[in-house]
Order: structure tokens, then sequence, then C-alpha cells
């Protein structure tokens, strides 16, 4: 990487920064239409958790490869670590607390019911 | 670049509200609720950079923290209420969870 001039490392930082923004965008929508449309309350914390963790991730680590190494990567990569952690805990102790609560989980729903949004 | 993420992150948001009115459950607005402040954290942070100012990232930090615990408390609530509500009123020795 070393012999190549400037203005290129900058171009190939933003086109790397470009991909994992739309990238992260893109799975946050998912994330939002699965939350949506899925049956019940578990496949929906499936929905969320799962699209979460990555989307978040890689919309914040194409922050940090714009931001460079400052001050601000270290605060983007506590965001990240926090939303790491506690987003997995958050959905397991909600998940717990529906089951406790007697939320059934749904059954298959049958073939070509639509779900009821 | 920052626009597009941001106008995901707004649509996104538009479609969890959505789920946070219609969810029949009330764990599906706690989990709403939770989602819709991943997503605000993200929008925040990306704000900060699209005009410019470093400082709104501590601002999305704060608003993730805040998130957790509005989370957990909500969820420890319904599992107080519960205990009382399936004891036909009087409140139960407290759990020792």
């Amino acid at each position: 990487m070393g012999n190549r001039a400037p203005h290129q490392v900058a171009k190939m930082v933003d086109v790397i920064t470009w991909v994992m923004l739309v990238l992260g965008s893109g799975l946050v929508l998912v994330g939002g239409i699965g939350i949506l449309r899925m049956p019940d309350v578990y496949t929906r914390l499936h929905a969320g958790g799962i699209t979460d963790t990555l989307g978040a991730g890689l919309i914040l680590v194409g922050l940090m490869t714009q931001s460079g190494w400052g001050g601000a990567t270290i605060k983007l990569c506590l965001i990240l670590a926090f939303l790491f952690f506690t987003n997995p805990t958050a959905s397991h102790l909600l998940a717990r607390t529906a089951l406790k609560f007697g939320v059934k989980p749904q059954p298959e729903s049958k073939k070509g019911s639509s779900s009821k949004v | 670049m920052y626009t597009l993420t941001a106008a995901a992150l707004l649509v996104t948001m538009g479609l969890v509200l959505a789920r946070a009115i219609l969810g029949p459950t009330l764990f599906d607005r706690i989990l709403a609720t939770n989602a819709i402040a991943t997503k605000m954290t993200l929008l925040i942070a990306v704000i900060g950079f699209l005009t410019d100012r470093p400082d709104f990232l501590d601002i999305a930090l704060l608003y993730a923290l805040i998130n957790y615990i509005a989370t957990l408390a909500a969820l420890r609530y319904v599992r107080a209420g519960q205990s009382v509500a399936s004891n036909n009123g009087e409140p139960r020795t407290p759990p020792s969870c």
C-alpha cells in the first residue's frame, strides 16, 4: 500500500466508506421490514436483532474509515462496542419476559395465508 | 453518502414506528422502542458527520446508554407488575432475580 499516490489512497478510503454505508443502510432497512412483517414477537426480535448489530456495525465502521485515526474513531468504537454488548442482552431479556408473560410463539402459519400486518 | 444513509435510517424508523403502533402485544412496542432508539443513535452519528460536528458522537453514545436502561426498566416494570397481577392483587415477596 505504500507506493500509492496519496490522492489514490483517499479515493479508495472514500469508496470503502461508501460501500460500507450503503450496505449498512440496506441491512438496517431489511431489519425495519423484518420487524414489520414477521408474524409474532419472537421472530420480530430475531429480525430486529440480527440487522441491528450488523447493520449498525457496518454504518459505524463506515464512519470510522471516514474519520481516520482521531478522537471521533474512539467514540465510534465505544458506541459500536456498547451496541454489540447491549442489544443481545436486551433482546434476550425481552424474549424471556414475553415467554414468562405467556406470549405464545405462533406456529408456522398455513401456506398462502398472508400474515396480517 | 451521508444523506442516503440518513434517509434509509429515517425510512426504517418509520417502518418500526408502524410496528410500534400496530404491535398487538406490549412486547412489540418495547421492541419497537428499542429498535427506534438504536436507529436514532446511528442517525445522530451520521448527522454529526453530515454537519461536520464531532461532538454529536457523545450525544449518540449517551443516547445508546439511555436506551438500554429504558428497555431494561420497562421490562423489569412489566415483570414486577406481572407477579402482582398473577397473585390477584396483593403484592408478592420480591422475586430474588
